[in-house]
């Protein structure tokens, strides 16, 4: 998996917005990240402090807010619930549903000091 | 996802010396930046790319050498993603193409980055087709865009029926499915009934081939479908 260098990508990002807003610590970086993503929380925990160390981040909190995956049904417009694959609607029983959301890997918020 | 740049200031809130910054960007905007130029490029060339994906051992070198002695490797250059040898990169040119070797270390995909650092070695415009065999792996590459134009991704018959339900992601992305090693078929037991069904459920975008680089079943539909005619070259 490569949560490791996600968050290599990420630690570039705090530190730059941590320079741009003049902050001298960031102390909580919370991400948003889709239930289809495949990331690991374990492994972005147990990454976390690693990518971070050496930035304005080092010492931050890793929130992270899980997103539900959910798909929309081509044919008739129903929006559900999807685990693993995208399977059929359960309304109308047809396949073809595009995921709305699920695999977002959002870096959402920042919290600096000052 | 979405895209960088359009925020980059993002919102601040906040007292008591603390604040707030909201971003919504995706921790992929780098790749996606970089991608995004790539297929800027491509397009100006307008050179077919096509990101190749498969587990590991799936047949992606040897669907390429089967292309190249069907078509001849003439104008057909692969930038291959190799953990740790040239290996790949060795047999794509003793079957005749032009090839580029990452040695992606422990990458376990290849993101935008490393393709532009492949192209260095290209003279694209003398192209026709540009092949970009990534990383053999169904997770990880699905997230990273390449810049290609289109996604085919090899399900070999060894693998069983049941892996587009297990990696969706993967071959919801796919333009174009081959199911691999189709003479081996009988051997593994594999029902190719039942895994275009799972394709159809998971990625009914998706046109699906049944080849096999050893003997070339299937290979000149999928050569068509790269817009590789059997004759060229010779
Ligand atoms: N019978 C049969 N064997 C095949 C076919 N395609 C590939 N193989 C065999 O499968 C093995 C793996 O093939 P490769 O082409 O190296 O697979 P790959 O996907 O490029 O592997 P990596 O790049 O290491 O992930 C080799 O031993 C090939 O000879 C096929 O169509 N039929
Ligand atoms: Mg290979
Ligand atoms: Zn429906």
């Amino acid at each position: 998996m490569h949560e490791l260098s996600l968050l290599l990508a990420l630690a570039e990002q705090v530190q730059a917005e941590a320079q741009r807003h003049g902050a001298i610590r960031v102390l909580a970086v919370e991400l948003r990240i889709g239930s289809l993503a495949g990331v690991d929380a374990d492994a972005l925990a147990f990454a976390f402090p690693l990518a971070m160390a050496g930035t304005a981040a080092a010492d931050a909190r890793l929130h992270i807010t899980w997103l539900p995956a959910i798909a929309r049904c081509r044919r008739c417009g129903h929006r559900f619930g999807v685990a693993g694959g995208v399977g059929p609607c359960p309304r109308c029983h047809r396949h073809g549903a595009d995921l709305l959301q699920g695999r977002d890997l959002h870096l959402h918020s920042l919290t600096l000091d000052p | 996802m979405c895209s960088d740049g359009d925020r980059r200031g993002g919102a601040l809130k906040g007292g008591s010396g603390l604040r707030t910054l909201t971003l919504q960007r995706s921790l992929l905007a780098h790749n996606q930046t970089l991608a995004a130029d790539l297929r800027r490029r491509f397009a100006a060339l307008s050179l077919p790319v096509v990101n190749l994906l498969a587990s590991p051992g799936a047949g992606k070198t040897a669907l390429l050498e089967a292309l190249a002695r069907r078509c001849g490797g003439e104008g057909v250059a692969v930038i291959v993603g190799d953990l740790a040898t040239d290996l790949d990169a060795r047999r794509l040119r003793q079957a005749g193409l032009t090839a580029v070797a990452l040695t992606t270390g422990q990458a376990c995909h290849l993101d935008a980055a490393m393709v532009q650092r492949g192209l260095e070695h290209l003279d694209l415009g003398s192209l026709q087709l540009l092949v970009i065999e990534n990383v053999g792996n169904l997770v990880c590459p699905a997230a990273f865009d390449l810049g290609e134009g289109r996604r085919l991704v090899l399900l070999s018959v060894t693998e069983g029926e049941d892996k587009p339900l297990k990696y969706p992601a993967l071959f919801q992305s796919a333009d174009l499915v081959a199911i691999s090693k189709s003479d081996l078929a009988a051997a593994a037991g594999f029902d190719a009934a039942l895994a275009r069904q799972h394709l159809q459920q998971v990625a009914p975008q998706a046109a699906v081939v049944s080849v096999s680089a050893r003997t070339g079943e299937g290979m000149a539909a999928l050569a068509a479908a790269l817009g590789l005619s059997a004759d060229r070259g010779r």
